[in-house]
């Protein structure tokens, strides 16, 4: 089966090593995939503030475009994305009024949205259809004595997903273990990074992201492991200031497809590993683990 | 000298009609069955920071206090991370009253001054209207020209790091049938309008001109 793939813009801006490491690894799984031609923001949380109806339609063009070529499933990266994917979609079987609308904004543009194609998220795809034995095979350098947090952050599981528990996820949790890694127990894995408030209001943000990292580090690990980009950006871009105004933080924060990368042998250059600001030390060679 | 404000609210306070409005929503319907929990204030990560907590903010709605709501600094503190919904009792959408809550204080142009969420919001709806596509640095760039540009400065390290580790983008993306999505736009404000009574409408129409011109 081929996916239609949603990048989102912060693929393209700050997030584009979680693109760099998610597409090797999908290549070396065998997973095939087609960007969606010429798709649109999707709107965030941000236009819903604003507008909800037109941020519904703005996601369902993008919906809409892939339904028209054909796809049954959407893998949409970024946890924003792929909520507001689904909102659109849930909204849109749910009530009339906005269906209709909807349908009326498709129709300028030769479109039309019918609630076929499925929004998913990588690791739904990688954990569920992939499957975690295939994954285990294509581990060439197991991540042994790798202490990882996963870290799902908020709007992944919350409230439209239907793949993971919405309290305790632990689709990462099994395939970060399939990758060979050790995982550090950490309750805070749902917890709000913050969002967009670490750019509008720094002290209520930060304060979000600076529970997360230290927790993590009182735990002992040696990296987190995110699967959206505004997380992975929020833990990542903001220690000088976290650093002044309480106590330094400095912990690798990483995207999974990074580690599943590292796993299956890929230069780190090839999958983004230079583009975080608390560099991850070097796994110890392999064989000498094992 | 000390400054006194009253912390009860009056009957005459109220603006009826204002929260039969929002719960006639789509999603807001079931603020109707709160009862007062206060299990989403719990879970709000953000609490700590509110003036009024999740949970006042639904019962204020729900017996129509719109100029508290609307006035207070918790619709613009939600991060939206849903935990709140997630765990209510009642099934209450509690982020999407908040999102309600956040349109119409944009609408009624009730937030505080230079308060860059809400102008995140519009410079961001913006962005994505015009240009389809959204580019991160940009973004921040234009909300600090609206707010506090001398903030510019302060974030000049964050800005090096990002150009150094190749996460600057120095061209905003864009899609390429960009008039096909104003189109879209344009239907629902279209649609919108066709739902108002005439005299609503024709006012409607002339406001959001208005403010189309005034802020870009
Ligand atoms: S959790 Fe739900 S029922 Fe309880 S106070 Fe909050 S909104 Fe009301
Ligand atoms: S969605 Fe908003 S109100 Fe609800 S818990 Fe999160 S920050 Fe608090």
């Amino acid at each position: 089966m081929k996916y239609a793939y949603y990048p989102g813009c912060s693929l393209r801006g700050t997030g584009r090593a979680y693109e760099e490491s998610l597409l090797p690894v999908f290549k070396a799984l065998g997973v095939e995939w087609q960007e969606i031609e010429d798709w649109n923001c999707c709107g965030a949380t941000a236009y819903m503030a604003v507008d909800e109806v037109k941020s519904c339609v703005l996601a369902a063009r993008n919906l809409a475009i892939a339904e028209k070529a054909g796809y049954s499933d959407i893998v949409a990266p970024c946890s924003a994305c792929y909520l507001v994917l689904n909102k659109a979609r849930h909204y849109v079987e749910e009530s009339k009024a906005i269906a209709n609308t909807v349908r009326r904004a498709l129709k300028t543009a030769n479109l039309t949205y019918n609630c076929k194609v499925k929004v998913r998220h990588p690791l739904d795809v990688l954990v569920n259809d992939v499957g975690l034995d295939r994954i285990k095979k294509r581990v060439t350098r197991p991540l042994r004595e790798l202490k990882v947090v996963p870290y799902y952050g908020c709007q992944i599981v919350r409230p439209y997903s239907t793949f993971d528990d919405q309290a305790n996820p632990t689709a990462m949790d099994r395939l970060l273990n399939a990758l060979g890694a050790e995982l550090v127990y950490y309750p805070l894995k749902t917890r709000c990074c913050g969002g967009s408030l670490t750019g509008t209001l720094p002290e209520p943000g930060l304060l979000c992201t600076y529970i997360l990292l230290k927790e993590a580090i009182k735990r002992q690990a040696d990296v987190m492991s995110t699967c959206c980009s505004l997380c992975q950006f929020n833990l990542d871009a903001y220690r000088d200031k976290i650093a002044a105004k309480w106590e330094p933080v400095e912990i690798p924060v990483v995207f999974f497809s990074q580690l599943m990368g590292l796993a299956f042998g890929l230069p780190a250059e090839q999958i983004g590993l230079q583009r975080g600001f608390a560099p991850m030390k070097p796994l110890p060679a392999p064989g000498v683990a094992a | 000298m000390i400054e006194l404000t009253r912390t009860i609210k009056y009957e005459a306070d109220r603006v009826k009609g204002f929260g039969h409005d929002v719960m006639k929503v789509p999603g807001c319907e079931n603020l109707e069955s709160c009862i007062q929990c206060g299990t989403c204030s719990g879970v709000c990560p953000l609490s700590i920071y509110m003036d009024y907590s999740p949970r006042q903010v639904m019962a204020l709605t729900r017996s129509d206090f719109k100029n508290e709501v609307l006035r207070s600094h918790t619709i613009w503190l939600c991060a939206s991370c849903y935990a709140c919904t997630v765990e209510c009792p009642r099934q209450i959408r509690i982020t999407d009253i908040m999102y309600e809550l956040k349109q119409r204080a944009i609408q009624e142009g009730i937030y505080p001054k230079r308060f860059p969420i809400p102008v995140l919001a519009k410079e961001f709806s913006h962005m994505a209207h015009s240009w389809g596509r959204v580019t991160e640095n940009w973004l921040v760039m234009r909300l600090f020209l609206k707010t506090n540009w001398l903030a510019i400065f302060k974030m000049w390290k964050l800005g090096l790091g990002l150009i150094r580790s190749g996460r600057f983008s120095v061209r905003p993306d864009k899609i390429k049938r960009r008039r096909e999505l104003q189109k879209m736009m344009e239907m629902v404000d279209n649609v919108a309008l066709s739902a108002l009574p005439p005299a609503l409408a024709n006012n409607n129409n002339n406001h959001s001109n208005s403010k189309g011109n005034g802020q870009h």
